[in-house]
């Protein structure tokens, strides 16, 4: 892989004259780090609290084009062994592509996921394993990839919201939650949906949940009734409330008939 | 959280044995619980040896020993698989219903039968370390004693420490009698009964379970159930789903023929004690009764009038006692009120 914290650093030193006056004015305690170092997230996102009071008015044509381009880093992708305390090596698969990594020990899958492999899609909620934002499917069984070591991923597949759809067709609960609006703010979504995914997986294998009533018969694909869905569905929370919406759409996905949202039920 | 090393066991003898040698490290299973306090900063393990890969995964038939017609469940065999397997569904119910009250979906498929007996109290002042904690750091305190102790212990609580125990599982295993299997570093293996394997704080609440370090649990045996027919686990939360047990009743009724007379009776509390509370009182009373509601009650009461509520918990022994006459009746209609 490319060494890009290199590559920024190359770019972000070419500040045009326009660009290096405006930090000169609004952040002159920062002027000769970022002409040594180039911009980082946190000149960054002091230049967009600037921003948000106002004070860039005169010079908001240079700020907008500084800020659509890409800022200093550190690389996220190769680290040598020996730079990271506790390095592991690990090899597994992410939506069907082999990847060999170096880790810190204490990395989790979810922070691999979103700041080695630029996986965004897997939430950081609680990092709890409370909220359910970072679930991702391994080996087929959804789990809390904020609560998993990277390091004990070796030889795994890992499944996330980006692997979901086949090239430009969304996979049908995808679709399902596009048609009975899922979602509010959509941070939850793609936990959501990577859950919904494998527990219709569980429910066809004949699992039970707590309100189950056949416990001992011999386990055959389960009907799941809203209120079995919300059962199985109870680690993932909606900040929002779109519960009613997320029920609709994998009820729709499971009985394969179209569904009415139903704001009450029992 | 604070650097560890990492390693991957390869078979059980390794694993116990890098764990012996480092007073330090601790294995990893699931890690549901341990990453958790790992980030939060009450957990400071210098090594962790990964157990995932190790097998111990099997759910079988006992046909010797002292279970024998019982089943044996892998140590770390996950919480989905143990709870969906066709000889639990069918033999232990209760295992099932208890398994599947607790955590979520994505915790069960990660979690495993070892993992679960160690899971370690959901006490906030446990969790926060700016609190004082007996638990986390003996000899700062209890900072729930006189805090806000509304999820906490009725039974069996002292001075140091009033922390709940917060498996479901297990509290079902207390009422199927469950032995836990553990093996040490020589390579011995030996039996702890699971009413055995948690212990009351008293003036060491940092000891959870009977385990001492160096040794990995093998299996739980559970003998031949012969309560498959009528018994039933109630869980009491705040939310309908996804919360830890304000009390739980583990059910199982034997009856006497095809009397109404009850032949045994096993009754296990969660969400009450520092382990799985055996309701032992009411169970004797309940032995050679009638199963009807009114002995229910009787039995109930005489075990929660032993209860010593905290000053936010009293709710917890009506609650109790009326989930004890619930968790009886409905072990006795299949499931149903």
């Amino acid at each position: 892989m490319m060494k890009e914290g290199m590559m920024d650093e190359n770019e972000s030193s070419e500040l045009t004259e326009d660009e290096k006056r405006l930090f000169a004015d609004l952040m002159p305690e920062d002027l000769s780090e970022i002409l040594d170092t180039g911009v980082n997230r946190r000149h960054f996102l002091k230049l967009m609290t600037l921003a948000g009071g106002g004070i860039l008015a005169a010079q908001s044509a240079v700020a907008e084009q500084l800020m659509t381009r890409p800022f200093n880093e550190a690389a996220p992708a190769d680290y040598a062994l020996e730079s990271i305390e506790n390095g592991v090596n690990v090899s597994f698969k992410v939506n069907g592509t082999a990847r060999k990594l170096t880790v810190d020990s204490r990395m989790t899958l979810l922070d691999t996921l979103r700041e080695r492999l630029d996986l965004t899609g897997s939430k950081k909620g609680c990092d709890h394993g409370q909220c359910g934002a970072c679930t991702v499917i391994i080996n087929g069984h959804r789990v809390l990839s904020c609560l998993t070591l990277a390091a004990s991923c070796e030889g795994k597949t890992v499944q996330t919201i980006e692997g979901l759809a086949q090239g430009n067709s969304l996979h049908p609960v995808q679709e399902a939650f596009l048609k009975h609006d899922g979602f509010q703010c959509g941070f939850c979504t793609p936990g959501q949906i990577c859950s919904a995914v494998a527990m219709l997986d569980e429910a066809k294998k004949g699992h039970l949940s707590y309100v189950s009533e056949t416990v001992r018969q011999p386990a055959g694909p389960a009907k799941l009734s809203n209120e079995e869905i919300r059962e199985r569905m109870s680690g993932n929370i909606c900040r929002c409330g779109a519960y009613p919406n997320i029920v609709a759409a994998i009820q729709e996905v499971h009985s394969g008939k179209p569904v009415e949202q139903v704001f009450r039920s029992v | 959280m604070r650097p560890f090393t990492y390693s991957r066991a390869t078979d059980p003898s390794s694993a116990i044995k890098m764990l012996a040698q480092n007073p330090t490290a601790k294995f990893l299973a699931g890690g549901t619980n341990l990453l958790d306090l790992m980030k939060e900063d009450v957990e400071r393990p210098g090594a962790l040896i990964d157990i995932s890969e190790l097998g111990l995964t099997d759910i079988k038939p006992l046909t010797t020993g002292t279970n024998q017609g019982g089943i044996s469940l892998g140590g770390l065999s996950k919480n989905t698989e143990t709870a969906n397997h066709p000889l639990v569904r069918q033999n232990y119910p209760l295992l099932t219903q208890a398994i599947l009250a607790g955590a979520s979906g994505q915790l069960r498929n990660m979690a495993t039968n070892g993992g679960n007996l160690l899971q370690r109290t959901r006490c906030p002042y446990f969790y926060e370390v700016a609190m004082p904690c007996n638990k986390r750091e003996p000899g700062t305190g209890c900072g729930a004693r006189e805090g806000i102790n509304r999820m906490h212990a009725i039974f069996g609580w002292s001075e140091q420490c009033v922390a709940v125990y917060p498996s479901d599982m297990a509290v079902a295993l207390a009422a199927l009698d469950a032995v836990v299997k553990v093996r040490n570093a020589s390579g011995q293996e030996r039996s702890i009964p699971l009413g055995d394997f948690h212990r009351l704080p008293g003036d060491k609440p940092e000891q959870d379970t009977n385990l001492p370090h160096g040794e990995l649990i093998t299996a739980i045996e559970l003998p031949k159930n012969r309560f498959a027919d009528k018994s039933y686990y109630l869980k009491v939360r705040d939310r309908a789903s996804y919360a830890f047990a304000l009390v739980s009743v583990a059910a199982a009724l034997e009856m006497d023929g095809a009397s109404n007379r009850i032949k045994a009776v096993r009754i296990a509390m969660g969400g009450v004690a520092h382990k799985p509370w055996r309701a032992l009182k009411a169970e004797q009373l309940l032995v050679g009764k009638e199963a009807t509601e009114a002995n229910f009650k009787l039995a109930a009461t005489a075990e929660m009038a032993e209860a010593k509520p905290l000053a936010h918990n009293a709710f917890k022994v009506e609650l109790g006692n009326r989930s004890i006459v619930l968790a009886l009746q409905m072990a006795m209609n299949g499931g149903k009120a």
